[in-house]
């Protein structure tokens, strides 16, 4: 698995490999995109423990950040800060700032309802209303919002699914129910119903850990298409997927913002040691 | 060596099984015994006329018991009204706000109701409804019995609901739906099986009771449908025949109870099949 991490990388990066040398000042940086969203000193507790320990962090518009590290480094729990989701587990408590278009959304007069309505999450586990048709749910966050007319909901169900690469796959059974999709399509559907409400922000929570090589395959071709509309932040287990769908790694341990830099430079050119370690498969 | 434990292992296989089994048809055998004795005893003054006339003076052959029938219906489907929505409010209250310092006292209230018996549930009614109207009524009946669901059909929509994934309630909190949004249309529809079966049970449960019934409904020797007026029902009917000195009434009211058990019966399998649909 590590080897594997090994060669795939090299072969993206040996450019940037020859250019570069180690712990060099990086004045030469490209400018960097504007932020989409930044955490400023972010810890988070669950009771007494410190789950998350001052993460200070940036996430680019526009593009796809992944979140890696072992199990338990945090890297989940920084991802439900970001739409507040944290604020459902009564045990939970978020400090620091996350701004939103620089805006605190953890300001106390801000709506979490409306916060997660601009920022969409994707899970583990493809979510599926058991109840609902393919249509439905994919159609069930504007619906409920308040939105009726048909037209504007065809339209939003049609182009959230044909983002998520779900729409010439069900566009003839859209009535069926949506439990008799493959766990691959199950997700893809989970993410067209995020989409459909057109968030500025999509996270996704280990989109591929349930799904099945080809389904992972999908998933990541249609991240790379997402990019052009929204920011996308991942969290993955999986260090290959990271180098191959991300622009930015942010690597978390024990709670703590390891390094963060773009894609390529983490992976051929960690500054911590260790990112090293972890990178070419020395734990976790 | 290595062929003893095995036999030893196939032996007491097989005699837990045949224990098992044996525990089965002891726990099975009340039910059929009750059964047969009510079908024996009961079918033969069964006919068309037992489900479409009222019941007949004493002396007078024939008569039926069709005001009862139509009795237990509206009462049971009124006792289901309170019962089921009281009950599945605080169940839901009790599962997706179960941190609300309030939710101690409502568990212990459900837990409470659950205990008590249900002649009390009908002095209870005979109190808060009978007393203030001025007459014995179905409604008092019907509160009686709606009380008796309540913890039930708690238990049930608190147990049907925890099982609906977490995950479902996160994704749809994620689309920036209100909390009380999310639990309508996504968390309560994902559990209907599982709380209408405990409706279904609850109803069954109580669709048998006559105690608390001899306080509020009362009873009635004729069809009534007004809800403010005594209104007969088939665990009354089977009571006062069966307390009866007279031959036919007995036979009757054996013939009201395998009525009632089979009613009871058909909401029962009804509540299994829906568990099974949720497969």
């Amino acid at each position: 698995m590590a080897m594997l991490a090994k060669t795939t990388l090299d072969r993206r990066t040996s450019g940037v490999l020859v250019a570069e040398e180690p712990g060099r000042e990086r004045t030469e940086r490209r400018t960097p995109p504007p932020l989409a969203m930044e955490a400023r000193h972010v810890s988070v507790y669950y009771g007494q423990r410190r789950a998350l320990n001052d993460v200070s962090l940036g996430i680019p518009s526009r593009r796809v950040t992944a979140l890696i590290g072992p199990s338990g480094c945090g890297k989940t729990t920084f991802l439900r800060v970001l739409n507040r989701m944290h604020d459902l587990t009564s045990s939970a408590r978020v400090e620091g700032t996350v701004l939103l278009d620089g805006e605190d959304i953890y300001a106390p007069r801000v709506d979490p309802i409306a916060i997660r309505r601009r920022v969409g999450m994707v899970f583990q586990k493809p979510v599926v209303f058991p109840t609902m048709n393919i249509f439905d749910n994919v159609a069930v966050g504007l619906r409920l919002a308040g939105e009726r007319r048909r037209v504007v909901l065809n339209e939003a169900v049609e182009r959230a699914l044909r983002q998520a690469a779900l729409w010439d796959e069900v566009k003839d059974r859209l009535g069926a129910p949506a439990t008799g999709l493959s766990g691959g399509q199950q997700q893809r559907l989970s993410i067209a119903r995020a989409l459909a409400v057109s968030p500025e922000v999509l996270l996704m929570d280990e989109p591929t850990s349930a799904i099945d090589p080809v389904g992972t395959q999908r998933i990541e071709d249609l991240i790379a298409e997402l990019k052009h509309s929204v920011t996308v932040v991942i969290v993955t287990h999986n260090m290959q997927q990271a180098a191959r769908v991300s622009d930015y790694v942010g690597f978390f341990l024990m709670g703590e913002l390891v390094e963060f830099d773009e894609t390529e430079r983490l992976f051929s050119n960690p500054r911590d040691p260790r990112t090293e370690a972890y990178i070419t498969g020395r734990f976790g | 060596m290595r062929a003893t434990p095995a036999a030893g292992r196939r032996l007491r296989d097989r005699v837990m099984t045949v224990l098992v089994a044996l525990g089965a048809a002891v726990a099975l055998l009340p039910l059929f015994l009750v059964l047969g004795y009510v079908v024996r005893e009961g079918i033969g003054a069964l006919d068309l006329a037992f489900f479409i006339r009222d019941p007949a003076p004493v002396g007078e052959p024939g008569g039926g018991v069709r005001n009862a029938i139509v009795g237990s219906l509206i009462i049971n489907l009124m006792a289901s009204l309170i019962g089921v929505t009281i009950g599945v409010g605080a169940g839901v209250f009790l599962s997706e706000y179960g941190q609300h310092p309030l939710a101690p006292l409502v568990r212990l209230v459900g837990d409470v109701l659950g205990g008590m018996p249900a002649i009390i549930m009908g002095l209870v009614a005979y109190e808060i409804v009978v007393r203030p109207m001025r007459s014995f009524s179905a409604l008092a009946g019907a509160v009686a019995l709606g009380l008796l669901m309540i913890p039930i059909v708690i238990r049930a929509t608190e147990s049907a609901l925890a099982l609906v994934p977490r995950e479902l309630r996160e994704a749809g909190m994620a689309l920036g739906l209100p909390r009380w949004r999310v639990t309508v249309s996504v968390v309560l529809p994902a559990a209907r099986y599982g709380i209408v079966t405990g409706a279904l049970l609850a109803l069954a449960r109580v669709a048998g009771e006559a105690a608390p019934l001899l306080l509020t409904a009362f009873g009635n020797p004729y069809l009534s449908f007004d809800p403010t007026k005594p209104m007969d029902s088939l665990p009354l009917r089977v009571f006062v025949y069966a307390i009866s000195p007279f031959r036919e009434w007995h036979a009757q009211a054996w013939a009201a109870s395998l009525v009632l058990v089979l009613l009871i019966l058909s909401a029962t399998l009804a509540a299994r099949w829906m568990t099974r649909q949720r497969a």
